[in-house]
């Protein structure tokens, strides 16, 4: 009853910025050593602002959708549980209890407030510690929740940037390269094809006549016979009779 | 004795060439542009109208002209007049700047290409800045897609004055990217003809996926809707009917040479008038195609940007009012925002300048062309779909084979010139001609690589092709009709094919086509004039967006010679003509 009374009190103040959503009262699992802590100093020590607090986000619909799970008191367990094992990494932090974590102004965005105390309860560890033990850890607790840095926010810590992966030679440089060299040993080779049409041609019309020579593109032919060889034998001999004679079956 | 000219091994080869000439970068991204800006699907009406009175008739002419003189630009021209070789020349030079910076777009296309065998992409994500606590700084200002062009791509100066210093690995995509284009043009007709069945098939293929992938888009269907809405009004606009002309007449690559080029190589009796028409209509159903291609990728990236802002405002809304997760939808965001002003007016009026007004609208009005809308917002649309790679690399390759294409028609107009002179072609074989022309470009095009390049490179965009062109066509039709004759002409091509000229193109060849030019002429020098100082576009790093800036003294000194040296040609011609006749007194006539 009186454990209940202290939460509407730490929680009372903050229902005057959050009005406009119906609060969920939560039964926190205060250790026998709160209980005997006053209701002001719980108050102190978790609430919005608060020196050495963290305000943390949730997206659960954002990042799962249809299979989002409900944000309740088990699922905040985890999260102490989460943060007493970050600072468990920490050394001297070594004996951090999850009660040692303390929630406070749990919103229906999920969004909520967190410190964690020293064991004595007297105060607050202080905000690098915290801090560096949740970057180091980022992952594991992003994986306890299947959220990622983006739907699980720590405010005011920033999340590491994987470093760039760059390879040894840059990807382009090999495509570029092997392009490269093919056209390098097509051109080669047309060219050099190129070069020996050529001899054979310059070979080849030194051992004809000129009649080749003077060929032009259409050599118009009838009846077989190239009608050229009428200009160059300077009608002396006319060749269409000539080979039309050849034809004609020898007597 | 003169070598047989080589031919097309068969039509099919010829207008295959036209086609990968003709449809090129422009129809992807310039079409869609304007489709965009003069009314949507009532663009359609100004520029079918000017294709059937502008560019098939001038399309027509050339190829006739080509066919019909068997020689390149400076030839033919030559045997029309020999005061008007000038025109030749004049095609000759443009050629030659149009390839020194269009190959620059094809090593952009290369630098892409070779990086989309990455995951991730390398522009759909920011790099860290240098002690890795968030994104580098310029990048987080602009984009990824922005970042990745302006600075990895161009690694752009601030302005045209700072020339900055060579970047080497655009310098090895340009050096590969004329090394393509020799191996394609080295053997002339013959290596060409094989070439241009993939450059003029290939990119349909790839189009057609796109189309189909495009179309399945989440999103698709608004960007197809707002820019193909029929905006009537525009018709009324004149520059809508001078843009449809413009693009009309420099989609089809008319004035370069090119044309004339590739007709040369005809067998006489090939019936160009048939594919004319072919080439031209299969030129503007590609534009028309692109833009419904482009239009979709447009919407998809709309809505996913309408998207994320609406997100992002919801997450904002949802954070600083503790609201439940998920509660926030987009159906019932303003109702919220009502229900939210009116509740908690002070915390709400703390969080209202930073909510952004999404509107779809808005993001599908970002009207973008040129390398802007190729390497940056086709870009930004892939790295959202899913394998992006594959959708990078088979876009890429269809730009390549988009710009090889042209490449082909460019180098063919000043390879053809040079290997028809008898002086230059008796020392040199055709190889080596070829090889001195790709290094000498490519020498010249290692200035688009500087720091400053891409302000070079938008000088050379704007300002090298666009007023010679005009007027070299316009002589071009004119010489035809009026100083060759429009009668003789006529009777060339019944003797060469065999089929009569129709009235049709009578009419456009000798009145309607040279009043369209001498208007278009008209209105782009009282445009020039009006316009005052010259400015650009330069990128603000600090900012990560472009500012605009004048151009210096020099700049426009370098315009003002890209444009004279093409146009000067031609009365510089025929002055020397007429000089070198007078001198030589007592030759007899040249024989036309």
């Amino acid at each position: 009853m009186s454990r209940v009374a202290k939460m509407s009190s730490c929680c009372y103040n903050e229902t005057k910025r959050q009005q406009h959503h119906a609060r969920r009262s939560k039964v926190k699992e205060a250790s026998p050593l709160n209980w005997e802590l006053g209701p002001d100093v719980y108050l102190q020590k978790c609430e919005s602002d608060a020196e050495n607090a963290f305000k943390v986000r949730l997206s659960i619909r954002t990042a799962l959708g249809d299979k989002a799970y409900a944000w309740d008191t088990n699922e905040e367990y985890l999260f102490k549980a989460m943060m007493a094992f970050s600072m468990r990494k920490v050394p001297n932090r070594e004996t951090t209890e999850i009660s040692h974590v303390l929630l406070c102004n749990v919103t229906r965005r999920v969004s909520f407030w967190f410190v964690v105390t020293d064991p004595t309860k007297n105060y607050t560890l202080p905000a690098d510690e915290i801090q560096s033990a949740i970057r180091m850890n980022r992952n594991r607790i992003n994986n306890a929740f299947s959220l990622n840095d983006q739907t699980l926010e720590f405010l005011k810590i920033p999340s590491t940037f994987a470093p760039p992966t760059d390879p040894s030679v840059p990807i382009w440089i090999i495509v570029f390269g092997v392009v490269f060299c093919i056209v390098i040993v097509a051109i080669t080779l047309l060219v050099l094809s190129g070069i020996r049409q050529r001899r054979r041609k310059n070979k080849g019309p030194s051992e004809v006549d000129d009649t080749e020579d003077k060929s032009e593109n259409t050599i118009t032919i009838e009846n077989g016979i190239p009608c050229d060889p009428l200009d160059t034998k300077g009608w002396h001999i006319n060749d269409t009779f000539m080979t039309e004679d050849e034809r004609l079956t020898p007597l | 004795m003169e070598k047989a000219r080589p031919l097309w091994a068969n039509p099919l080869q010829f207008v295959f060439a036209c086609i990968s000439y003709a449809v090129g970068l422009g129809n992807v991204w310039r079409f869609p542009y304007l489709c965009q800006m003069y009314g949507g699907g009532s663009f359609l009406v100004p520029y079918l109208i000017m294709l059937i009175v502008e560019g098939m008739p001038l399309l027509y002419l050339e190829l006739a002209v080509g066919q019909r003189m068997r020689q390149g630009s400076i030839g033919a021209w030559r045997t029309i007049s020999p005061y008007l070789s000038g025109v030749g020349v004049a095609s000759v030079v443009v050629s030659f700047f149009l390839s020194m910076y269009y190959n620059v777009i094809n090593a952009w296309a290369f630098w892409y290409l070779f990086h989309s065998f990455q995951d991730p992409l390398p522009w759909s994500v920011c790099p860290l800045n240098a002690n890795r606590t968030g994104f580098d700084a310029e990048c987080e200002q602009a984009s990824s897609t922005k970042y990745f062009w302006y600075r990895k791509t161009l690694n752009i100066s601030p302005s045209i004055q700072d020339s900055g210093s060579l970047q080497w690995e655009p310098a090895l995509c340009l050096l590969l990217a004329w090394l393509v284009v020799y191996l394609c043009i080295l053997r002339g007709t013959e290596s060409t003809g094989k070439v241009v069945y993939f450059t003029a098939l290939l990119p349909y293929c790839v189009l057609i996926i796109y189309l189909i992938r495009g179309l399945t888009l989440h999103g698709a269907t608004n960007g197809l809707l707002y820019m193909f809405t029929p905006k009537l009004e525009q018709l009324a606009n004149p520059k809508a009917w001078i843009n449809a002309a413009t693009q009309i007449f420099f989609s089809l690559g008319l004035g370069f040479g090119s044309l004339i080029a590739f007709a040369s190589y005809n067998e006489p009796s090939n019936n160009c008038q048939k594919h004319a028409i072919i080439v031209s209509l299969i030129n503007s159903s590609t534009s028309i195609f692109a833009s419904v291609v482009t239009f979709s990728i447009y919407g998809f990236k709309a809505t996913f940007n309408y998207e994320s802002c609406l997100n992002k405002v919801i997450l904002l809304l949802t954070n600083s009012f503790d609201l439940e997760d998920g509660f926030l939808t987009a159906s019932n965001l303003e109702q919220v925002k009502g229900y939210l002003a009116s509740t908690y007016p002070g915390q709400y009026s703390k969080v209202f300048p930073l909510i952004k007004n999404c509107s779809l609208e808005a993001e599908l009005d970002t009207a973008v062309q040129g390398t802007g809308l190729a390497f940056i917002v086709y870009t930004e649309a892939i790295k959202n779909m899913e394998v992006s790679q594959l959708w990078s690399v088979l876009y890429f390759f269809m730009l390549l084979m988009l710009g090889i294409g042209s490449m082909l028609g460019n180098t063919a107009a000043i390879l053809t010139p040079l290997t028809d002179s008898k002086a230059i072609s008796r020392h040199l074989p055709k190889e080596a001609i070829s090889g001195l022309v790709c290094l000498i470009n490519c020498a010249v095009g290692l200035v688009f690589t500087l720091e400053a390049g891409n302000y070079w490179f938008d000088i050379f965009n704007d300002y090298a092709a666009t007023l010679s062109l005009l007027l070299i066509v316009l002589v071009e039709t004119v010489a035809v009709c009026y100083v060759y004759g429009l009668r003789r002409f006529e009777s060339d091509l019944q003797a060469m094919t065999g089929r009569t000229l129709s009235w049709y193109w009578k009419i456009m060849w000798a009145g309607v086509s040279p009043l369209l030019i001498i208007s278009l002429l008209l209105f782009y020098l009282s445009d020039y004039i009006l316009t005052g100082t010259l400015q650009y576009q330069a990128w603000d790093a600090s900012q990560g967006q472009l500012v605009t800036k004048d151009y210096p003294a020099y700049a426009l000194a370098v315009i003002g010679l890209l444009v004279a040296s093409s146009t000067m040609c031609i009365p510089l011609v025929a002055l020397g003509t007429f000089v070198l006749r007078r001198l030589r007194r007592g030759d007899p006539a040249p024989v036309a």
